[in-house]
């Protein structure tokens, strides 16, 4: 049975070692080299946001700590001690749990059943093993009231839930089952802007909770609302690490855009239509505005831990050619 | 267990939902509902124009007919579940059955002999359509299509080989038939009522099935292989073993369909059991299960069974061509095609 560590988890090892720690580490795919050179730490109760482009190697460094694929280069450290994944069982095993984009959720089948999918309770009469069906419904409930997430029918297919809300259930579930380390894969990507705010809320709640959390993600905004730290990556090579205090929100966004392109691009773009990246950034403003304006109108949602405003806008709003 | 001592309000007695929901609500909820409706209309139907559908003797050949379809429907419903077809299962009951009586009779053996070596059979061609699908990846479908040709022509030509007819050689004299016919192919009476065995082996797979089904893990893993296979491997369901595991409950239930068919006629003509795949595939799909898995009751093929029973013998009884009961096949396929995408789109847009 594997419903061990439903309290809260420690806020540090024993050792005081950081639950994940990366040195210099790299991957080839035969010969190409997706990712160089990459430390990364995660600490229990911080939330460490890993940032890039389509390609930069985001996807490659999840792979590698939720045990899919084994590193090339460097060490990985959990809890101090060297180790290499066999497979994403093994990095379950010491607590490190992955929330794929593609959720792994059933989506016909109740949320019950969905939340205790692969690891079933059971009762025991002899040889036979029925499920322990009205214990694990009102687990199931408990361990997502606990997150906030307050279902009517624990019953329903949890195809009926949100988006926001089946991203929520498979975090709760993680957590039951024991994470330190939760790594959750563009949680957002696919969502509106108020389900992003229910799952923001919840990805800072399973901190709180005392949980290690990689958050990948290629939106800055998301990822400032939330983040302790901040990892940048460029075609496989870290361009940026930095804590909270050391980068604002601007050069994130900015860095992230792929700062020296866009201004590059900007150029470009002032040939045909004089659109210079002074223009850019008040068009991105006033979009801003206008966006939180209508989503203020449209979308009256429950109040937030943290200001939801900034992650109205689209990271990098498509300049608008003039009209001549 | 860490079960919770908190203000928690206390478990409802049964397992039903603990909100307050209105019967209709849960009703519409279940997958068999749609089939329910269809069977007490069809009987009431039949009951109205057909006088002698109303007799006791009437209603035990419609329970025998439809035993006969709902013993293979269970299977093959369980199968839908999780998310696979199987068109050979048609023509491996009369596999099975062939097996039994050609094996003890030219070896002059025990039938309990040819019996066990027929489950044997059965099973495994069951793990081959399985192992097949899983292992190539190829859609069940064309798997088992080919499984099904395969073994109607094993069926046809080792029996005109080893017996030089298309028929096996009467068996009733062997030992061991008679405890085998009361097995497979015995019958008893309730009051006016004939009850053939069948009937009652029928009602208690479909039992087991949804016990299965619902209350235990190896059901929550068909329903999780066949609603989303990469999701179910993901967090850690055996893929293979389960799939692999209906297939060869498939094969189960045509090994023991074919045994009511060699005890109960004595004999077994090679060339049969051809489209009976469909009857069951139908039968599964009228009582309710998505053709694209993760959907379904074994409950909901018995009264997909029950509506075939009832309209194959109906038909004869209001003394109409008995030809008309492939047109209705088709009919009411369509039918409950199209009520199952309406009910399976309203349970899912609903929101509670």
């Amino acid at each position: 049975m594997t419903d061990t560590a439903t309290g809260p988890v420690p806020a540090r090892t024993e050792t005081g070692a950081p639950l994940i720690e990366m040195t210099g580490v790299g991957k080839f795919y035969g010969a190409i080299r997706a990712l160089e050179g990459i430390n990364l730490k995660v600490d229990a109760g911080e939330i460490t946001c890993v940032l890039g482009d389509n390609g930069a190697g985001k996807s490659t460094l999840i792979k590698i700590m939720s045990g899919l694929h084994q590193h090339s280069e460097g060490t990985v450290r959990v809890d101090g001690d060297e180790i290499k994944f066999n497979s994403p069982r093994d990095a379950l095993a010491m607590g490190i749990a992955t929330v794929y984009q593609d959720l792994a959720v059933v989506s016909l089948m109740e949320v019950w059943r969905n939340f205790f999918l692969g690891s079933e309770k059971r009762k025991r009469y002899g040889p036979i093993n029925p499920l322990a069906i009205d214990d694990m419904r009102s687990t199931a409930k408990d361990e997502l009231a606990k997150m906030g997430i307050n279902l009517k029918d624990i019953n329903q297919p949890i195809g009926t839930l949100s988006g926001g809300q089946r991203q929520c259930v498979a975090i709760a579930r993680a957590v039951y089952f024991g994470a330190r380390v939760l790594i959750l894969d563009e949680p957002t990507a696919a969502l509106g802007v108020k389900q992003s705010g229910v799952v923001l809320k919840y990805t800072a709640r399973a901190r709180d909770a005392g949980l290690g959390v990689v958050f990948i993600t290629h939106n800055p905004h998301h990822a400032y609302l939330v983040g302790d730290h901040f990892v940048v990556l460029k075609l496989g090579q870290m361009i940026l690490d930095a804590h909270r205090d050391e980068i604002n929100l601007a050069d994130l966004t900015s860095l992230m855009a792929g700062g020296d392109e866009l201004e590059t691009l900007s150029h470009e773009l002032a040939r045909e239509g004089a659109v210079d990246t002074q223009t850019i950034r008040e068009i991105e403003v006033s979009e801003r505005a206008a966006d939180q304006a209508s989503a203020e109108v449209t979308q009256p949602r429950e109040p937030l831990d943290t200001p939801l405003e900034e992650a109205t806008a689209e990271p990098a709003p498509k300049p608008q050619e003039p009209t001549s | 267990m860490s079960q919770t001592v908190e203000t928690a309000p206390p478990p409802p007695a049964a397992d039903e939902p603990v909100e307050r929901k209105s019967l209709l609500t849960i009703l519409i909820h279940r997958p068999e509902v749609g089939a329910l409706v269809a069977a007490l209309a069809i009987f009431v139907f039949f009951f109205a124009v057909a006088e002698p559908f109303r007799s006791v003797a009437a209603f035990s050949t419609v329970l025998y007919d439809s035993s006969t379809i709902g013993i293979m429907a269970v299977g093959v419903a369980l199968l839908m579940i999780g998310g696979e077809f199987d068109l050979s299962a048609g023509v491996a009951v009369i596999t099975a059955a062939l097996t039994a009586a050609m094996f003890s009779y030219e070896l002059s053996l025990n039938l309990w002999v040819g019996t066990i070596v027929a489950l044997v059979l059965a099973l495994m061609i069951g793990y081959w359509n399985g192992w097949l699908t899983m292992r190539t990846g190829i859609p069940s479908f064309l798997i088992t299509l080919s499984t099904f040709f395969m073994l109607q022509g094993l069926n046809l030509g080792v029996t005109k080989l080893l017996t030089g007819t298309v028929a096996t050689t009467n068996i009733s004299n062997m030992d061991g038939f008679g405890a085998l016919e009361w097995i497979f192919a015995s019958s008893f009476t309730i009051g006016d009522l004939t009850v053939r065995i069948t009937v009652v082996w029928w009602l208690l797979f479909t039992a087991i099935a949804t016990w299965l089904l619902l209350r235990t893990r190896v059901g929550n893993w068909i329903f999780a292989v066949g609603g989303n296979a990469a999701s179910a491997r993901a967090v850690g369901v055996p893929l293979n073993r389960v799939k692999i595991g209906l297939f060869m409950g498939v094969g189960f239930l045509a090994w023991f369909y074919g045994m009511h068919r060699l005890y109960a006629f004595s004999t077994v003509q090679s060339g049969e059991g051809v489209g009976n795949e469909f009857l069951f595939i139908i039968a599964a799909v009228v009582g309710g299960c998505l053709l694209t898995g993760g959907y379904g009751s074994p409950i909901g093929a018995a009264i997909g069974a029950f509506i075939f029973g009832m309209t194959r013998q109906g038909i004869v009884y209001a003394g109409w061509d008995a030809n008309w009961y492939r047109f209705f096949l088709g009919a009411m396929l369509l039918l409950a095609v199209l009520v199952n995408l309406w009910v399976r789109n309203y349970a899912m847009s609903r929101r509670s």
